[in-house]
C-alpha cells in the first residue's frame, strides 16, 4: 500500500471544529486538488499531512507508514507555501541546495542537481540571481524546484498560483500538471479555484465545512455532483425545488420533466442543471417563461429566463444565435439525462 | 513611498522646526563642548579661553586609556548579551498568544520606567550577603552559605543587562513580528531542525535588525555611570563616572569635556565600523 491515506482525521482549535474526520486514499503518484470555499479546512488539512499542525484525532499514513508523530523534518516531503516562503537572504541556487546542505550532500553534487532542477523548471543559468531580481512567475517556479530538490514522496502546494496574474496562472497551471506527470509524484494542491482543480487534477477532493463533501474525477464532479453544496461550488448551475406526483414522476416549477423519474422514496428534493444544458426552444415546448436579460459575451451567450418567479440560466454559442431579447416569451426545455437529482 | 523632491523654499517649511531643535538641543550644545575641550583649566575660577591641546594629551595616559578599554569592553559585552537573550525571546513572544504578549511587553515597558538609582539599589540588595538570593541558594541546598556576590564585575554586567534588555527586545519586537513565519516552516518542511531552521533562517532575515540592535544598546551602554558606582568597585568604573567626576567635583570642565569628546568619536568609529563590515557583508 503505497502512497497518501488519511484515517478520521480530525482538528480542533478550541470548540472550533476546522477538519471534521476526514478519511482518504490517495494512491501513488495521484495529483489530488483539495478545493473548497476558504475556511473549509483544505488548508489545515494541507498542513497536518505536512506535520506542521498536530491532528487532534485520527492518523496520517505515508507509503504505509504511520507518520502522525513524526516532526516534519523526518516526513520527506516537499512544500510550496502560498507565500512561496524563499529565503532572502539567499540566492536562486542558494533556496535550492538549502535541503541539500542540511542533508549534507557534498557540493559538487548539490551544484549538479541545482543545475538539474533549474533546467526542469526552464530557468538554466539563473542560479546566482538575487530572488529579489525574479518575477513572480519565475519566484514560483524556484520555490517548486526548492520542494523538489530532494526527491520527496509527497508534493505539497498550498494555494501556490494566488498570487500570479490570471494568464500567467493558466499556463502555470499546465506545467504544475506537465511536470507532476514528468515526475510522477504524489502531488496534493490546496486551492479556492475551481478551473485550476479541473485543469490538474486526477482526482479533485471538494471539501465544504470541515468536511469532504465529494471526492472524485474532475469530470465526474461536474457532471455528477453529490449534493447542491458541489453542484454549486463547481461551476455554475441551476438549482430548482422538484416534488414527485403520483408516478414517481418529477414536478419542477410547476411542469412535469418528461423522463426523469427520482430514486424510490424521495418526495422532494433539488435538480442541478447546467446552464449548458438548458434548452431554448419556441414558446409551448417545455415550460413557459419570459426573457428578462441577454448576456452576450461574444464567446457565449447567457440568457436569463423567468419562469413563475424563479431566473434559469441558459448558455448557449454563438452558432445557436437565436436573436431573443429580453420580453420575449419562450419555452425552456430540461433534457432529462442532464438534470441530477439531489437529496435535500 | 515617492516623492517629490523639494522644489523652492517653502518645501523646506515643514523641517523648519525640527532642524532648528536640532541646532540649538544637539549642535550648539555639542559644539560648546568641543569648544571647552580646548580650553585652559583655571584652578581659581573654572576656565579661560584658548586654544590647548593640554586635556587630550593628559587623557593619553594608562589609565584614562585603560578605563576607555574597559568602557567599551562593558557596552560591547552588555550589547552582545542582550541581544543574544532577546532574539530568541522575542521569536518566542511572537508565537504567544496576542494576550499573553500585551503583558510581556506591558511588563517590559514598567521595567523602562524604573530609574537607575532604583534598579541599582534594588540589585545591590538581591545580590547582597545579608538579604541576597544566595540565602535563596543556601535554602535550597545549594550553596554552604550565604555570600555577597558584590561589588564586582559580575553585579555590574547583570544591572546593565537588565537595564538595557527591555530597550533590546522593545527594538527587536516590530522586525520580527514582521518576519514571515513560513520562512521557518519552509525550512522544515525542506528537512531543518526547528534549532537549525532558527539558525539558518531567522537569524540571517534579520541580520540587519541585530546589527542596528546592536548599536543601539552598545550606544545605550556606554553611557551608564551610576550603576557601575553601586555594583562594581573603582576599577569598574567607566569613563563616563570620570568624566562627571572631573565635571562636578574636581571642577576641570576642559578634561571633562576633552574626555566626552573623545568618547563621541570612538563609540562613532565602532558603529561606522559596525556598518561597513554589515553593509560590506550585504555586498
Amino acid at each position: 500500500m503505497s502512497g497518501l491515506e488519511l484515517r478520521d482525521v480530525t482538528k480542533r482549535f478550541g470548540t472550533f471544529t476546522a477538519v471534521d474526520s476526514i478519511n482518504l486514499n490517495v494512491p501513488d503518484g495521484t495529483f489530488v486538488c483539495l478545493l473548497g470555499p476558504s475556511g473549509c479546512g483544505k488548508t489545515t488539512l494541507l498542513r497536518m499531512i505536512a506535520g506542521l499542525e498536530e491532528p487532534t484525532d485520527g492518523s496520517i499514513v505515508i507509503d504505509g507508514q504511520d507518520m502522525t508523530p513524526v516532526p516534519t523534518h523526518k516526513r520527506n516531503l516537499g512544500m510550496v507555501f502560498q507565500s512561496l516562503a524563499l529565503f532572502p537572504h539567499l540566492d536562486v541556487g542558494e533556496n535550492i541546495a538549502y535541503p541539500l546542505r542540511i542533508r549534507g550532500i557534498d557540493s559538487v553534487k548539490q551544484r549538479a542537481r541545482v543545475d538539474e532542477l533549474l533546467e526542469l523548471i526552464h530557468l538554466s543559468g539563473y542560479a546566482d540571481r538575487g530572488i529579489s531580481q525574479l518575477s513572480g512567475g519565475q519566484r514560483q517556479r524556484v520555490a517548486i524546484a526548492r520542494a523538489l530538490a530532494l526527491s520527496p514522496k509527497l508534493f505539497l502546494l498550498d494555494e501556490p498560483l494566488s498570487a500570479l496574474d490570471a494568464k500567467l496562472r493558466e499556463a502555470m497551471q499546465v506545467e504544475l500538471r506537465q511536470l507532476q506527470q514528468q515526475l510522477g509524484i504524489t502531488t496534493i494542491v490546496v486551492t479556492h479555484d475551481q478551473r485550476e482543480a479541473m485543469t490538474m487534477a486526477d482526482l479533485v477532493v471538494v471539501m465544504g465545512e470541515a468536511r469532504i463533501r465529494q471526492a472524485a474525477a474532475p469530470v465526474e464532479i461536474y457532471r455528477q455532483p453529490a449534493d447542491a453544496f458541489v453542484a454549486d461550488f463547481i461551476g455554475s448551475t441551476n438549482l430548482l425545488d422538484f416534488r414527485t406526483d403520483g408516478a414517481g414522476r418529477l414536478e419542477v416549477l410547476g411542469g412535469v420533466i418528461a423522463g426523469l423519474q427520482a430514486p424510490d422514496g424521495l418526495g422532494q428534493g433539488r435538480i442541478s442543471i447546467r446552464p449548458e444544458d438548458v434548452h431554448i426552444a419556441s414558446p409551448g415546448e417545455g415550460h413557459a417563461g419570459t426573457v428578462t436579460f441577454v448576456r452576450d459575451l461574444g464567446g457565449t451567450i447567457e440568457t436569463f429566463v423567468n419562469i413563475g418567479g424563479t431566473t434559469i440560466v441558459a448558455v448557449t454559442t454563438p452558432r445557436d444565435r437565436t436573436g431573443i431579447k429580453a420580453g420575449d416569451p419562450v419555452g425552456v426545455v430540461f433534457p432529462p439525462e442532464a438534470c441530477v437529482v439531489l437529496a435535500r | 513611498m515617492r516623492r517629490e523632491p523639494p522644489r523652492n523654499a517653502a518645501d523646506y517649511a515643514p523641517i523648519v522646526f525640527p532642524g532648528a531643535m536640532l541646532v540649538i538641543f544637539f549642535v550648539i550644545p555639542f559644539s560648546i563642548m568641543l569648544a571647552v575641550s580646548f580650553f585652559r583649566r583655571n584652578p581659581a575660577g573654572f576656565y579661560s579661553p584658548d586654544f590647548v591641546f593640554d586635556n587630550y594629551a593628559r587623557f593619553l595616559s594608562p589609565f584614562f586609556g585603560s578605563v576607555l578599554g574597559f568602557s567599551l569592553l562593558l557596552a560591547i559585552l552588555v550589547a552582545i548579551i542582550c541581544v543574544a537573550v532577546s532574539v530568541p525571546f522575542t521569536v518566542l513572544l511572537t508565537r504567544a498568544s496576542r494576550r499573553a504578549q500585551t503583558l510581556w511587553l506591558v511588563a517590559l515597558l514598567s521595567v523602562l520606567s524604573l530609574s537607575e538609582v532604583i534598579i541599582g539599589f534594588s540589585w545591590s540588595t538581591l545580590l547582597s550577603r545579608t538579604a541576597g538570593i544566595t540565602n535563596l541558594f543556601v535554602a535550597i541546598g545549594l550553596m554552604e552559605a550565604p555570600r555577597a556576590l558584590l561589588p564586582g564585575f559580575g553585579a555590574v554586567l547583570t544591572g546593565m543587562v537588565y537595564q538595557a534588555l527591555p530597550y533590546t527586545i522593545l527594538i527587536l519586537y516590530p522586525a520580527i513580528v514582521r518576519l514571515d513565519p513560513t520562512l521557518m516552516e519552509a525550512a522544515r518542511t525542506l528537512g531543518a531542525s526547528p534549532t537549525r531552521a532558527f539558525f539558518n533562517v531567522v537569524i540571517p532575515a534579520l541580520r540587519n535588525t541585530i546589527v542596528a540592535t546592536l548599536i543601539m544598546v552598545f550606544v545605550f551602554a556606554l553611557g551608564s555611570y551610576l550603576l557601575p558606582q553601586i555594583l562594581g568597585r573603582p576599577r569598574h568604573w567607566t569613563l563616563s563616572v570620570l568624566i562627571t567626576d572631573q565635571a562636578i567635583l574636581q571642577s576641570n570642565m576642559p578634561f571633562a569635556a576633552a574626555m566626552a569628546v573623545f568618547l563621541v568619536l570612538i563609540s562613532l568609529a565602532l558603529v561606522g565600523l559596525t556598518v561597513m563590515a554589515g553593509g560590506r557583508r550585504e555586498a
